[in-house]
């Protein structure tokens, strides 16, 4: 086995999903109160009301047809009357539309952050690089699908990455499938491994609260009085630690002296 | 009948002079941090005006609060759960920032650094948001005083309601203001708009609170309060709101808004009401019944049965006991001259207003007619239709005849008491005229003209003993032999029945514990002498700690 290929089809990726798990859960316990999708809403809105809901519904698309692409065999498909063909245009097709609507989206996005001084002086450097990396990644995968699916013969990634991705999530990782996959899919795939290792550290944790409970909870919510707060017996949580009563630039200068 | 508590306020309008000094205390204690530059907890209105943020009692446009639907159930304004998720990305109805006011600071270091000039150095706006210098368009209270209303008054939105000739006339007839803070409802649209189920109403007193580390800054709270009393905070992204003071209320103290209120005009106290009733109650067709309806969840705190009621729901005898004494209660309840703000918007607010009788007077006395005789008082507030109306828009949706009720009791009492003060003989017409006795009048009189701090304020204390006992078994490790050993079971030590802190740790109280209330000379650790009981001769045992051994620290 080549050593680069291990290092990149499994060490790797196992490395992502071992902090992108271990990472949330440490987060989740220990950050509630950074825990949010951060919006720039009350910024600005114009630009906002169109690129946020075309980006948004856009890679929801994304992930649907990820999930049909790389975790469904192609046998199964198949065996409910999927042929090869039928697959190939739908996904195409559908998958060009999603690319459309959430690289636009997220053009808009950009666009709006860079140009609109609120937004910009709001943003943080981990938005930055998390930017950078979803661009990157949206970007590597639209330019494959484009040059093989589109105007290319089609290439069959259902043989070769879909099965490297159940391998890695089944423990029986086959880092050779992975190696002769063209090379905008490798991109593809190891930008978005990287931003995986990232997730839980920036404001993208904030899709594992989706609110599917407002479904079935009831309107008005009842809750009796706050028991953690206050004694002091206890560390306070982060987000929660008492203020620290500001020092005057006149005191700094003396301690300085 | 399910009872609970609502710890609410009523503002005496008549007394409201606009200084502000709520707002400031409130800012000052609640919202002077970055992310919250623009947001006011309390804010204090010039009405007729446009309000804060601008014209948010348009629901047309920002589609807050509860509508009844065609099948006779509430709804939220804004759509259902399913609309509400489906629009989660970008909030539809949301006010911006520039909706309220773009924060800003004055550059104050160019006053004392500028370089030497001919020209007088000037600070100039920077904008919190950006940094960059800005032009100061709009801010919390830019219409104060009716300041440049001329020109946006006609976009008040109640208003907008009243009839052509209103518009004409306002200008020369009446201003008032009008402090509003969070109405912690009985049926708050923010709660059952929250996605994540991160805003409640605490079970113990209605106080309507956002758990900081719950909220995943959906922004759906700020839209769907009709009120816009829950913020933003753009620095954290989560929602905050007024918590009425809670950490005061919970000791029994007022709100910083109302301690620090120089016209002394807000109340506080308890409210019993019947939280099984509040649906339906909401739901009532008319929008010019909805005071009676909400009039009627309310319960009487001195019906035995309401008090078993309240006692089976576990409620202590000192809180009825507050209910029963509550300001709240008698202007609400007895009096009836206290009415809510924008009862239409269906959520049950539990903040109520007594409506302002100055702007009545005011006329009078610039007729040069006697603005405190009862029937000259009675025949304005009959005739006096533009006051009556545009506060009938803001406390009854637009029925002017709770408002002429309560104005009407107000005038009653100013005559009376008149007579009283200036030794007349009692004129018992006056208070007839308005369905009350002399007494019920003197009653009313002390509570809002006299208004000692005691009878304003009649807040309960929080039960922190129950509190203090779920602290105790939060802590998992706190079992025997665990890491945090000495929990609430644990016989350990000669404190072992007291919860894990050690807090009041007297001779006494140890005494007291090991059953030997009468014996308080007893040291409290064995072997050591009482240095109170020592007659200062020779050096009995016990009087120092035992020597430590050789090699150990102490």
């Amino acid at each position: 086995m080549n050593p680069i290929d291990f290092l990149l089809w499994v060490a790797f990726p196992y490395a992502a999903m071992a902090v992108f798990v271990v990472g949330h859960i440490f987060r989740y316990r220990h950050d509630q109160f950074g825990w949010t999708s951060r919006s720039s809403q009350v910024y600005e809105n114009r630009l906002l009301r169109w690129g946020s809901p075309m980006f948004h519904y856009g890679i929801l698309m994304v992930l649907g047809g990820h999930v049909v692409g790389l975790l469904v065999p192609k046998e199964w498909l198949e065996f409910v009357g999927v042929s090869n063909e039928i697959y190939h245009i739908g996904a195409t097709w559908l998958g060009s539309i999603a690319a459309v609507l959430t690289l636009a989206g997220l053009a808009i996005l950009i666009y709006r952050r860079r140009l609109n001084t609120r937004v910009l002086l709001a943003t943080t450097v981990m938005d930055k690089v998390m930017y950078a990396l979803l661009g990157a990644t949206l970007l590597f995968g639209t330019t494959a699908t484009v040059l093989f699916q589109v105007l290319g013969a089609g290439y069959d990634y259902r043989g070769t990455i879909s099965p490297w991705v159940r391998g890695l999530l089944s423990a029986q990782p086959d880092p050779a499938l992975m190696s002769n996959v063209p090379f905008f899919f490798q991109l593809h795939v190891l930008s978005a491994t990287l931003l995986f290792l990232l997730w839980p550290f920036t404001r993208l944790v904030h899709v594992f609260s989706a609110p599917i409970g407002y479904f079935v909870r009831p309107y008005i919510v009842y809750r009796s009085r706050d028991t953690h707060r206050g004694s002091g017996a206890r560390k306070a949580r982060r987000g929660w630690e008492k203020s620290v009563l500001p020092t005057s630039a006149r005191d700094k200068d003396a301690a300085r002296r | 009948m399910r009872v609970m508590a609502q710890m609410s306020m009523i503002m005496n309008l008549d007394k409201c002079i606009g200084c502000h000094t709520c707002s400031v205390t409130c800012k000052q204690v609640w919202t002077n941090r970055t992310g919250v530059e623009y947001v006011w907890f309390n804010n204090v209105e010039t009405r007729p005006g446009l309000g804060y943020p601008k014209r948010y009692e348009d629901q047309e446009k920002w589609n807050g609060g509860w509508v009844r639907n065609k099948r006779g159930r509430l709804k939220l304004r804004s759509g259902g759960r399913l609309k509400r998720l489906a629009t989660i990305f970008n909030n539809p109805d949301l006010p911006v920032i520039d909706d309220y006011y773009e924060p800003w600071t004055y550059d104050y270091d160019m006053l004392t650094k500028a370089p030497l000039s001919t020209e007088s150095p000037v600070a100039r706006p920077k904008s919190l948001l950006t940094g960059e210098n800005m032009d100061i368009k709009w801010s919390g209270n830019w219409d104060d005083n009716l300041g440049g209303s001329q020109e946006t008054a006609a976009d008040d939105p109640i208003l907008a309601t009243m009839s052509e000739h209103v518009k004409m006339e306002f200008e020369n007839t009446f201003m008032f203001y009008l402090p509003r803070i969070c109405e912690h409802c009985l049926n708050p649209a923010c709660v059952a708009a929250c996605p994540s189920g991160a805003m409640y109403k605490r079970e113990e007193d209605g106080i309507v609170l956002v758990d900081e580390d719950a909220c995943r800054g959906w922004r759906m709270c700020v839209s769907a309060c009709p009120y816009k009393k829950v913020y933003f905070n753009h620095k954290t992204g989560k929602a905050e709101k007024c918590t009425l003071c809670y950490p005061l209320i919970e000791q029994g103290k007022p709100t910083i808004c109302s301690e620090t209120c120089v016209g002394r005009l807000r109340y506080l106290g308890l409210m019993l009401y019947d939280a099984d009733a509040v649906l339906a109650a909401a739901a009532i067709e008319n929008d010019q019944d909805l005071l009676e309806a909400q009039r009627g969840v309310f319960l009487d705190p001195f019906d035995p049965e309401v008090i078993a009621a309240a006692k089976a729901e576990g409620m202590e005898d000192d809180w009825i006991l507050a209910a029963q004494n509550s300001p709240i209660y008698k202007l609400i309840s007895e009096y009836k001259v206290a009415l809510p703000l924008h009862p239409e918007y269906r959520t049950m607010p539990m903040v109520w207003y007594i409506p302002p009788l100055s702007p009545v007077v005011d006329v009078i006395s610039t007729t040069n007619n006697d603005g405190e005789d009862a029937r000259t008082l009675f025949a304005a507030i009959d005739k006096l239709r533009i006051p009556v109306e545009y506060l009938a828009g803001l406390f009854s949706a637009g029925d002017v005849v709770p408002v002429e009720s309560s104005l009407r009791k107000l005038a009653a009492m100013r005559s009376y008491m008149r007579d009283i003060n200036l030794g007349k003989d009692r004129d018992e017409s006056i208070p007839a005229a308005v369905g009350m006795t002399g007494t019920e009048i003197e009653a009313m009189y002390r509570l809002l003209a006299i208004a000692k701090y005691e009878d304003r304020y009649v807040i309960p204390k929080a039960h922190v003993e129950t509190a203090r006992e779920l602290e105790e078994l939060a802590c998992s490790l706190d079992t025997d032999g665990g890491p945090g050993m000495g929990g609430p079971t644990s016989t350990a030590g000669p404190y072992g029945k007291t919860p894990g802190m050690p807090f009041n740790a007297t001779v006494d109280n140890y005494n007291e514990m090991i059953g030997k209330g009468g014996e308080k000379t007893k040291p409290t650790t064995p072997g050591r002498i009482n240095l109170l009981n020592w007659n200062g001769g020779g050096r009995p045992d016990g009087l120092f700690p035992p020597v430590a051994d050789a090699g150990s620290p102490a």
